[in-house]
């Protein structure tokens, strides 16, 4: 066993140095773990090409900064290994400004371009230019069971409010879960709320760093903090609130007391796993209901969450032709389909989701599709982890976010980041 | 009562050869030294030396590594931003704090298991070592997940099995504040590193001859008489090496932070800093500049030490 993946990986070093030394080249995909789909569209990919390039895969490490950060060493080293990469959206323009990102032939642009929603293109363009190839595009929902809805009265048809949610969770004791640790996911929270309320975390952009003006500090800001204040205080959140994540609400959501909670699809996928381990009754996911991401206001429409992969083709790759043709591939429609009902990753082209596989597989198909129409992307800049870290740690734990207060401290203190005039 | 310690030996001075001229013995003893230590100099300057030298270089430029082109030299700038910076204090403050509790707690822990393996029976003596020593060779990473699932509130234990104690229920976020985050660290980091120092300081009590132990006993101190009079003044050399290398250790803490907390919380250590500059925002100049600072405590901890206690190291490795 041991000395067979010694094997394939001495042959991948091989044909990834030669190219030329017998065999078709190899393209190394450096992917984000999920449950094994971009290998099997790896591998699909490759009998696809039939033998013109084949497609092995390397995982990188489980969070999106880790992924960036190990990307970045790599890259900034002209690592030419790197073929193609998964890349999470905010970090794009990061990638495209310092040239670490192959550019997109205007025919391969146009072609990955057609039928995607408008979200997942948005991520994938820096300087009105396509720089990455849209794969997937996540979103987050309200998820919400059925009879607690019921029970409290809540109207699920129309939009909800997050007062309506904490209102009702308040009514039934139930529990509310959203992404309250100090993480991206707390960044991904705050920018659906302050994009919800009409604001952005950036108001200006900028060449230079210095010059970046921050949105925090205005009224959509300052309403963004407040909602994240009175989930905080609602008294229906997880006690363990401040080291929340996206599983910890899952978790939260499976339990007796799961009521509400702002996630990603996955957590369907998750809960029918629970069922077939034995550990949730099948009951409890019948229940499982989802609406469009809550609003701030009750009259502006909700700007929830954009994520997902997209893929980035490696500057430094010896075969970007090659890689361009291995990515379109990636993103077909079908596999794309496969990727969603395989691994529970929408998908970014919106024919997929009439697919009947997708719409059996997840009955939630088309309220993800409008959640992507809907979604706002987070602050592009090539300086985003000095914004995000720093709204992580201003914004940290939530309950301790003051309307008033917090969004001028944190715009002062992100401000200097920006300069280099302060750690982070 | 005194301390009991050996009287110091003489030393013979070593007969040489008359000044000016060196004998052709010791001429290919130094070349055979050269030969031997030579190609281990030379690693340890490429491993060692190098990097910190590139490091304070690097510190005096604003480098970005994603912008290698707007690269420009700022001199004393980026330790200015650093030593005017709360957050560099707060970080110093908080690895000193983990810094003297954990090497306090592992010093008393560490003795009292050194003393358990020193004069356990000699049958088990072999399975209570290697009992005492598996912490220490578990990785730090592996160890730093260990105890956070066990403290964790969905996946954790510690919440049901310790709910009698006061201030302890199934609510407890323990990673939720400064105070019980910073505490969880602490109490990973003895369990992991308590047996190094019980190690130093098995070979330290083997050091304290015997006859001591017996003249005092013929004399009529007590056990713990010859404790505090005999057994710890003999090993003082082997009890600062420890301390020493322990605290030169702890000071440096960064895995367990970056499992358990990932710096939420006020837990973030002078290390944490350096990584977060240098890694996350790939500040290579402001990171290294923090590196640097980090080096010169640590240069600054071992000289305090080296000069307070009047350590040789020499005498602990038995060559004095």
């Amino acid at each position: 066993m041991a000395g067979a993946a010694a094997l394939l990986v001495a042959a991948g070093t091989l044909a990834a140095c030669g190219g030329d030394s017998g065999g078709p080249p190899t393209l190394t995909w450096y992917t984000n773990p999920d449950a094994g789909g971009q290998a099997e569209i790896a591998s699909r990919c490759t009998d696809a090409a039939e033998g013109r390039y084949r497609i092995s895969t390397a995982v990188l490490p489980r969070d999106a900064a880790g992924q960036r950060e190990q990307l970045v060493r790599r890259l900034a080293a002209s690592d030419s290994s790197i073929d193609i990469m998964s890349l999470d959206p905010p970090f794009i323009p990061e990638f495209a400004e310092a040239d670490f990102l192959a550019p997109v032939p205007d025919d391969v642009a146009e072609r990955v371009t057609e039928g995607v929603v408008q979200s997942a293109v948005e991520g994938s363009t820096w300087r009105d230019e396509l720089v990455a190839v849209p794969f997937w595009a996540n979103t987050q929902v309200l998820w919400y069971r059925a009879s607690v809805a019921e029970a409290a009265g809540l109207d699920m048809s129309q939009p909800v409010t997050w007062d309506d949610v904490i209102q009702a969770a308040q009514d039934q004791d139930v529990l509310i879960g959203a992404q309250g640790a100090r993480a991206e996911s707390l960044t991904v929270w705050f920018n659906a709320l302050i994009e919800s309320a009409g604001g952005s975390i950036i108001d200006e952009n900028a060449d230079a760093p210095e010059d970046i003006t921050l949105g925090l500090d205005t009224e959509p800001g300052r309403r963004a903090a407040e909602v994240m204040r009175a989930v905080a205080d609602s008294g229906q959140v997880s006690s363990a609130f401040s080291t929340e994540n996206e599983d910890a609400s899952a978790t939260g959501f499976e339990g007796e007391r799961g009521g509400f909670q702002v996630n990603y699809p996955f957590v369907y996928a998750r809960g029918q796993g629970a069922v077939e381990a034995g550990s949730l009754e099948q009951s409890v996911v019948d229940d499982y209901a989802a609406a469009v991401y809550p609003r701030v206001d009750e009259d502006t429409p909700a700007a929830p969450p954009y994520g997902g992969i997209n893929l980035g083709i490696g500057a430094f790759s010896a075969h970007t032709d090659l890689a361009f043709e291995a990515a379109e591939c990636i993103v077909s429609e079908e596999n794309q389909a496969y990727y969603f009902v395989h691994d529970g990753n929408p998908a970014s082209k919106a024919a997929v989701f009439d697919d009947p596989d997708v719409q059996e597989a997840f009955p939630q198909a088309d309220v993800i599709r409008e959640s992507l129409e809907l979604a706002a992307p987070r602050p592009q800049t090539p300086y985003y982890s000095e914004v995000s870290g720093g709204i992580q740690r201003e914004y940290h734990p939530p309950a301790s976010v003051d309307p008033e207060s917090t969004p001028a401290t944190a715009t002062e203190f992100i401000t200097a980041v920006l300069a280099g005039e302060q750690l982070l | 009562m005194t301390q009991t310690t050996m009287p110091p030996t003489e030393k013979t001075q070593p007969v040489s050869a008359p000044h000016g001229t060196i004998s052709d013995r010791s001429k290919a003893e130094r070349k055979l030294g050269w030969l031997l230590a030579g190609p281990a100099f030379f690693v340890m300057l490429a491993v060692t030396a190098y990097p910190i030298l590139q490091a304070a270089y690097e510190s005096l430029f604003s480098y970005r590594l994603t912008d290698p082109d707007n690269r420009s030299f700022t001199g004393l700038d980026n330790y200015w931003v650093i030593l005017t910076d709360s957050l560099w204090w707060k970080a110093l403050g908080v690895t000193m704090l983990i810094t003297v509790v954990t090497v306090l707690v592992e010093l008393v822990l560490g003795f009292a298991l050194a003393m358990v393996m020193a004069k356990a029976l000699s049958s088990i003596r072999p399975i209570i070592r290697a009992a005492i020593l598996i912490p220490y060779a578990v990785i730090t990473v592996v160890s730093a997940f260990a105890w956070q699932f066990a403290f964790d509130i969905n996946t954790g234990f510690v919440n049901s099995w310790f709910a009698w104690l006061p201030g302890v229920s199934a609510d407890t976020d323990w990673f939720g504040g400064t105070g019980t985050s910073l505490l969880v660290i602490c109490l990973a980091e003895i369990w992991k590193t308590t047996p190094f120092i019980s190690l130093l300081l098995l070979a330290g009590l083997a050091q304290v001859p015997e006859v001591l132990q017996e003249a005092a006993k013929v004399d009529g101190a007590t056990w713990w008489q010859r404790l505090w009079r005999v057994t710890l003044p003999n090993m003082k050399a082997a009890i600062m090496v420890a301390l020493l290398f322990r605290t030169l250790d702890a000071f440096r803490v960064f895995d367990t932070i970056f499992v358990m907390t990932n710096g939420a919380n006020s837990t973030e250590s002078v290390s944490f800093l350096a990584y977060r500059q240098t890694i996350s925002r790939l500040e290579i100049g402001l990171g290294s500049a923090v590196s640097v600072l980090l080096f010169l405590s640590v240069v600054l901890l071992a000289t305090m030490f080296i000069k307070a206690f009047k350590v040789d190291l020499a005498s602990a490795r038995g060559e004095g």
